[in-house]
C-alpha cells in the first residue's frame, strides 16, 4: 500500500474510534471526506504543525464543520497535537468541540458548524491573502447538502467578482444529508453548471476517494489564473465501512462496541 | 415518565391537525431531530422539507401564511432565530403573519454539538420583535398546551423546544394561558420565577429551602412575551426578593423580562441563575447544567443571595 493510503486507513480507524468513544459525532460525512484532507495534508499543504501561526501558511476551512472526526485525525496524525486527544472528543473541557474551535485546537483555520459560513469566510481570507500579497492558498470544503444553503452562492458569487484565484474549494458530494438524498429533499443539481454560472474553474473528480484522480484534479486547479476553482468531488458517504457505505442513518450516529469492532476489523484488513 | 419537548411537539401536530386542516409543517433537514418526521409521515403531502437552507424556511412559512396557511417552521433554535432573523423580523413579524415557529435545540442541554449549536440569546432575540409571542414550555405537557394556544392566536408565536428528556410535570388537565404564569408553591420570603427544564429545579430548590426554614414560592413563566407582569408585582409585594432561573444567558431572557417590570413597578432585588454572558461547550447535557451553574442548588444559594439583599 502506498504512503498516503496507510494513512488515510488510519485516519478512518481514528475517525471511527473517536466518535465510538465520545458515544456522538459525525462519521458519514467524516470517512467520505478521508482522502481530500488526507492529500492536502499530508501532499500539499504548506503548514507547520512546530509553529500553526505561520503567517503565509495554508489555510484550510471545514465549511462542513460537522466532519470534525476526519478534520482532528488529520490534525493529529500531522502532528498539530497529541494524538490521545482524540479520546477527549465531544467531552466537556476538551479542545476538540463538536464542531471546530479556531481559539481551541491548534491548526483549526476557522470556527464553523453552521453550514454555510465557512465558504464565506473563506473568500475573507483568500481577500487578505491578496492584500498582504501573500502566496498561501485557502482551502474550503463544502457539503452537497450545505449547497442548499444560500449564503454558499453568495460567497462563490463574490469569490469569482473578487478573482480569488487563491481560493480552492473542494465539494464532497456524496449524494447524503441528514433527511435522506439530496435529490429527494431538495437538489442542489446541476452542481458543475451552477458554479460554472457563478464564474468558478469547475473540476469533476469521479471518484473523490481515489488519490490519483484527487490529484490530478489538484494540479490542474493550481494553475488556474483570474478566478476561484471548485473541485466536486463523488463520493461515498460512510466509505471505508461496509455497514455505513451510502446509509443516510450513519450521519450523525456513532457505532456500538460491537459495530467498532466490526469496522476496524474491516479497515485493519485493508492494511 | 420522561420526554423531550420536541417529542411531544412532534406528536401533537398530528393532534393538531384534526382541528387545522390549514396546518403545513416546514423542516429544514433536521426532521428526525425536531421530531416533524412524525408529522410528515402521517401528512406527507402537507409536509416541506426545504433543505438546509433557514433562511428560505422563513420567507417560505411566510409565503404561505400570507397564502391563507398555517405554517409550523422548525429546524434548531440557533439557526431559526439566529440565521433566520431579519427574515422573522421582516417577513414574519412585521407584517404580522401568523407562522409558529417551534425550534429545538435550543439551550446548552443541546450538548455535545457544542457551542456552536447551543442557542443562548434565542428568548432575548425573539422578545424583542413586535407582534412575536414568545413560549418556553417546562415539560410535554405544557408543550402541547402551548401549542394549541398558539393555533388560537393570529400572528407569530415562539415556541422554545429542547433536545433532552424531561420529567413529565404536569397532568393532563395542566391548564396554560398566554400572558399568565403559574404558581406552583406559594412562599413567603423569595419567589422563584423559572422556565423550561429549571422549573423542575426550582421545585427541588423550593423543597431545600424549606428544609432550611425558608418559604419559597415558585411560579413557572412559560409566557415570556407577553409576561404575567401582574403576578410578577404580586408576588415581589408579598415576598419581596426574586429569582430567576433559566437556561439561556442571563442577558435579553426571563431575567431581564422580570428585571424590566419589577424595576419599573415595584423595585426588590433580583438574582439571575442561568448562562453568565458566556457560550456553552460540548459535553453532557447533564454535566453542562451542572458546568454553568443551572441546578437547584445554584438557585437555592441565589435565593439565599437574594433575601440577603432585602432592605
Ligand atoms: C446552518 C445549519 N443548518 C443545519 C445544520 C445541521 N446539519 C448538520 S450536518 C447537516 C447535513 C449536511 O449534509 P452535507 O452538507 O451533505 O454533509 P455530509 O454529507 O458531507 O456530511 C445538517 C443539516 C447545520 N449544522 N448548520
Ligand atoms: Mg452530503
Amino acid at each position: 500500500m502506498k504512503d498516503l493510503e496507510k494513512i488515510a486507513n488510519k485516519i478512518r480507524c481514528d475517525i471511527v474510534k473517536m466518535v465510538a468513544k465520545a458515544g456522538s459525532g459525525h462519521p458519514g460525512g467524516s470517512l467520505s471526506s478521508v482522502e481530500i484532507l488526507t492529500m492536502l495534508y499530508f501532499e500539499k499543504m504548506k503548514v507547520d504543525p512546530k509553529n500553526p501561526q505561520m503567517p503565509n501558511r495554508d489555510r484550510l476551512v471545514m465549511s462542513k464543520g460537522h466532519a470534525t472526526p476526519v478534520l482532528y485525525s488529520v490534525l493529529a496524525a500531522k502532528g498539530f497535537f497529541p494524538e490521545e486527544e482524540l479520546d477527549h472528543f465531544r467531552q466537556l473541557g476538551s479542545i476538540l468541540q463538536g464542531h471546530p474551535d479556531m481559539r481551541k485546537v491548534p491548526g483549526v483555520e476557522m470556527s464553523t458548524g453552521s453550514l454555510g459560513q465557512g465558504i464565506s469566510t473563506a473568500v475573507g481570507m483568500a481577500i487578505s491573502g491578496k492584500l498582504d500579497q501573500s502566496d498561501h492558498r485557502v482551502y474550503a470544503i463544502l457539503g452537497d447538502g450545505e449547497l442548499q444553503e444560500g449564503l454558499v452562492w453568495e460567497a462563490a458569487m463574490s469569490a469569482a467578482h473578487y478573482k480569488l484565484d487563491n481560493l480552492m474549494a473542494f465539494v464532497d458530494n456524496n449524494d447524503l444529508q441528514i433527511d435522506g438524498d439530496i435529490r429527494d429533499v431538495m437538489s442542489p443539481y446541476p452542481i458543475v453548471d451552477k458554479f460554472k454560472a457563478f464564474g468558478w474553474h469547475v473540476i469533476s473528480v469521479e471518484d473523490g476517494n481515489s488519490f490519483d484522480l484527487l490529484e490530478k484534479a489538484w494540479t490542474e486547479a493550481k494553475d488556474v489564473k483570474g478566478q476561484p476553482t471548485v473541485i466536486i468531488c463523488k463520493t461515498v458517504k460512510g466509505k471505508g465501512v461496509s455497514y455505513m457505505e451510502n446509509v443516510c442513518g450513519w450521519h450523525g450516529v456513532a457505532p456500538k462496541p460491537e459495530e467498532l469492532e466490526i469496522a476496524l476489523k474491516e479497515l485493519e484488513l485493508e492494511d | 415518565m420522561k420526554k423531550s419537548t420536541r417529542q411531544a411537539y412532534g406528536e401533537h401536530l398530528n393532534e393538531l391537525f384534526k382541528s387545522y386542516p390549514k396546518m403545513v409543517v416546514l423542516d429544514a433537514d433536521l426532521s428526525g431531530s425536531t421530531k416533524t418526521a412524525v408529522f410528515k409521515k402521517e401528512h406527507p403531502e402537507r409536509h416541506f422539507n426545504v433543505g438546509i437552507a433557514e433562511a428560505n424556511l422563513m420567507g417560505v412559512a411566510a409565503g404561505l401564511a400570507a397564502g391563507g396557511q398555517i405554517p409550523w417552521a422548525s429546524t434548531f433554535a440557533i439557526f431559526g432565530t439566529g440565521r433566520a432573523f431579519e427574515i422573522v423580523r421582516n417577513s414574519i413579524c412585521y407584517p404580522n403573519l401568523n407562522v409558529k415557529l417551534a425550534l429545538s435545540h435550543a439551550g446548552i442541554s443541546a450538548g455535545e454539538d457544542g457551542g456552536s449549536h447551543q442557542s443562548v440569546e434565542d428568548v432575548s432575540l425573539m422578545r424583542s420583535v413586535p407582534n412575536m409571542t414568545v413560549l418556553v414550555p417546562a415539560d410535554a405537557t405544557e408543550t402541547c398546551r402551548m401549542m394549541e394556544a398558539a393555533m388560537e392566536i393570529d400572528g407569530p408565536v415562539y415556541i422554545r423546544l429542547g433536545r433532552m428528556d424531561l420529567e413529565v410535570l404536569f397532568d393532563e388537565d395542566y391548564e396554560f394561558t398566554v400572558g399568565e404564569g403559574v404558581e406552583l408553591k406559594i412562599g413567603r420570603d423569595v419567589t422563584i420565577i423559572a422556565m423550561g427544564l429549571m422549573v423542575e429545579q426550582a421545585m427541588i430548590a423550593a423543597e431545600y429551602l424549606k428544609g432550611e426554614g425558608i418559604s419559597a414560592a415558585v411560579i413557572n413563566m412559560g409566557s415570556i412575551k407577553p409576561i404575567d407582569a401582574d403576578l410578577i408585582v404580586e408576588t415581589a409585594a408579598k415576598t419581596g426578593a426574586i429569582v430567576t432561573a433559566e437556561e439561556h444567558s442571563i442577558i435579553g431572557g426571563l431575567g431581564s423580562a422580570v428585571c424590566e417590570v419589577v424595576s419599573e413597578r415595584f423595585p426588590v432585588p433580583v438574582v439571575r441563575v442561568g448562562l453568565q454572558d458566556t457560550f456553552g461547550q460540548s459535553g453532557k447535557a447533564q454535566d453542562l447544567l451542572e458546568h454553568y451553574g443551572m441546578t437547584a442548588e445554584a438557585i437555592v444559594a441565589a435565593a439565599k443571595e437574594a433575601i440577603d439583599k432585602k432592605v
